[in-house]
């Protein structure tokens, strides 16, 4: 059914129709509004069977996910920045232990500083955890990925992330087509797990491995998201059959066709994008937009098949591998690894900083003409950095940086109104 | 596109305002997203929320930084922060106030600007009277429904339906009617004048 409603909210009900039988969480911004949505339809009993778990922490909300998927329950969690990061180790373990768990991570910067805004900080933190990650672009697709999520992750019994831009997505109210409790029964079968803990069939979940397993251990881990490189796209294709439209897969392109640059990114920030890509396409501009849904598993394949025409790329990212540039840049160009193609980064909005339409058409055209620095940091105020670096240079006291840069900052917001 | 700013403060409906906007656009068939200016908002603290509205799906995720409309929730804003950064020269102000543009000082601002798209409406007055709160959000969405004729008094309603039940719907659509009335015989006179 078509309505206009909050992210958060849409995104509740649709893992509401995937019929979780555990749901532990611990509210943090922005991913409080899901969970506590989700609360909200098992305490009317609109949800169930269904437990809703409160937790201490996030630590526990993944320990907790843990238990309830290893007894053979469907379970979900939701976080974001520093709750992901206080959860790291179970991350781990469930992925690890092969827990079909699905989470969203309402992406948010980590700090310090502290900061509640959006970028892909956190999730991209957790690249190399064995779980998959799939970005949302619309609201829509944030509440088709949830469906699709669930079955990915029991397929393969391992867990997967779905990610949305903290409050850009989870707190926009936007058009978005709730599917019918029917419709996703029929794409998402009741979840049969692989290993469980019954009092009746005793095993043990979690062993210790030694040197003469553990590597067989990874790398079927590896194995499994390669097969989930085979297995997404398919499912994309079997959810367009069954609910009508095109949502998910490894990759989108837009405009693609004959574009000699292409602008590479994940999330909310492709819809501004491909305005400005419309924009300087009737200008005559040959640009195009590849979007990256997966993350994990990185399609390097796909990747390398949309670029190889090109002439030049644009990694646009709101993440920053500090001392080295930017993190899904270094993917992508893994992904053209001997083609000769000429890449820039761009960092942008870290931190929640927006990305308008107008920084993005300068970036453009500087990219076109190959202008650009190999990596580049989106309306960074260059004067606030020097000033501090300046303030370093000239006292050994100079004190903590944040405050210092804020300082500066209201001195010449206030300067402005006079 | 047509693009809305709210400013108000926090604890005043101000994101609520955009949501209920971006429904009665729905609720007309049209495309529209509303979204906050994402602050940790306290009660009191400037806030600022955005609608936009088109025929078409929108896709642009920046902040309204030129927007069609400005509806200001709290007059103490204008002289606190520049709500009017960005305003389109042939934009619509709807501000909430007991008093006139000029007694506000904004004399010089609105001389500059169309003044068929310029309107005030004491809404924490209707809001009081008909809901027994001081919040203005819904009136003001009500009469910016009839100063722009962007959306419908209908579809006004139909938001407030389906965000409230029972006697806070109920007045909250006599404080959208009184509202939406006095702006519409507000431009009337206008016209005539």
């Amino acid at each position: 059914m078509l309505k206009q409603t909050e992210g958060s909210k849409a995104v509740a009900e649709a893992v509401a129709l995937c019929r979780p039988e555990v749901i532990c969480a611990y509210p943090i911004s922005p991913q409080t509004h899901i969970v506590e949505a989700l609360g909200a339809m098992v305490k009317s009993g609109k949800l169930t069977p269904c437990e809703f778990i409160n937790v201490e922490s996030e630590f526990a909300a993944m320990s907790v996910a843990i238990g309830s998927s290893s007894a053979g329950a469907r379970s979900y969690t939701a976080t974001a920045s520093q709750g992901l990061l206080f959860m790291v180790e179970a991350v781990y373990n469930a992925s690890g232990l092969g827990l079909p768990i699905v989470m969203t991570v309402a992406n948010r910067a980590i700090g310090a500083p502290i900061n509640i805004w959006n970028d892909h900080s956190d999730s991209l933190s957790q690249r190399d955890s064995g779980w998959m990650q799939l970005f949302a672009e619309t609201n829509q697709e944030a509440v088709d990925l949830h469906i699709q999520a669930f079955k990915l992750a029991e397929e393969l019994s391992m867990p997967v992330m779905v990610c949305m831009d903290g409050f850009i997505l989870t707190h926009a109210f936007e058009r978005v087509d709730i599917p019918s409790q029917e419709q996703v029964d029929a794409y998402l079968p009741p979840y049969e797990p692989r290993q469980v803990l019954d009092p009746n069939e005793p095993i043990s979940i979690g062993a210790m491995v030694g040197p003469e397993a553990f590597m067989e251990v990874r790398y079927l881990a590896h194995a499994k998201q390669m097969q989930a490189l085979e297995r997404i796209p398919q499912l994309a294709e079997e959810f367009k059959q069954q609910f009508g439209r095109d949502s998910g897969g490894l990759i989108r392109t837009y405009r693609i066709e004959d574009a000699e640059t292409v602008i590479i990114a994940m999330g909310s920030v492709l819809g501004t994008i491909k305005d400005t890509v419309d924009e300087m396409r009737e200008e005559g501009h040959k640009i195009g937009v590849l979007g990256i849904i997966s993350f994990r598993p990185f399609p390097l394949e796909e990747v390398r098949a949309a670029l190889i025409h090109c002439k030049r790329f644009l990694v646009l990212e709101k993440s920053l591998a500090v001392g080295m540039g930017g993190i899904v840049a270094t993917n992508v160009r893994m992904a053209v690894t001997g083609s000769g193609l000429k890449g820039f980064t761009a960092i942008a909005g870290l931190g929640g900083r927006s990305i308008p339409k107008a920084s993005l058409h300068k970036l453009f055209r500087e990219a076109e003409k190959e202008e650009l620095e190999p990596v580049t940091f989106v309306d960074l105020d260059h004067d606030a950095v020097n000033k501090q670096l300046e303030r370093e240079r000239q006292t050994r006291h100079s004190g903590p940086i944040a405050e210092n840069i804020l300082y500066d900052k209201g001195i010449a917001s206030a300067a402005k109104f006079g | 596109m047509f693009q809305i700013r709210i400013h108000g403060r926090g604890g005043q409906g101000v994101v609520t305002a955009t949501e209920m906007l971006s429904v009665a656009a729905f609720e007309e068939g049209k495309h529209a997203q509303a979204f906050p200016s994402f602050g940790s908002e306290r009660t009191g603290a400037p806030v600022v929320s955005f609608c936009r509205i088109d025929d078409k799906e929108i896709r642009l995720r920046e902040p309204i930084m030129e927007p069609d409309a400005l509806i200001i929730q709290d007059p103490t804003l204008l002289h606190q922060i520049d709500v009017f950064s960005g305003l389109k020269q042939d934009g619509y102000v709807l501000l909430n106030t007991s008093h006139s543009f000029e007694v506000l000082g904004l004399g010089e601002l609105i001389r500059k600007m169309k003044p068929e798209r310029l309107c005030t409406l004491p809404a924490t007055e209707l809001g009081l009277k008909n809901v027994g709160r001081p919040i203005p959000n819904v009136p003001l969405i009500a009469g910016f429904a009839a100063l722009s004729g962007t959306i419908k008094l209908g579809s006004v309603v139909k938001a407030i339906n389906e965000k409230f039940s029972g006697k806070v719907a109920e007045g909250n659509i006599a404080a959208a009617t009184e509202a939406y009335n006095i702006v519409k015989k507000e431009m009337e006179e206008r016209v005539h004048a």
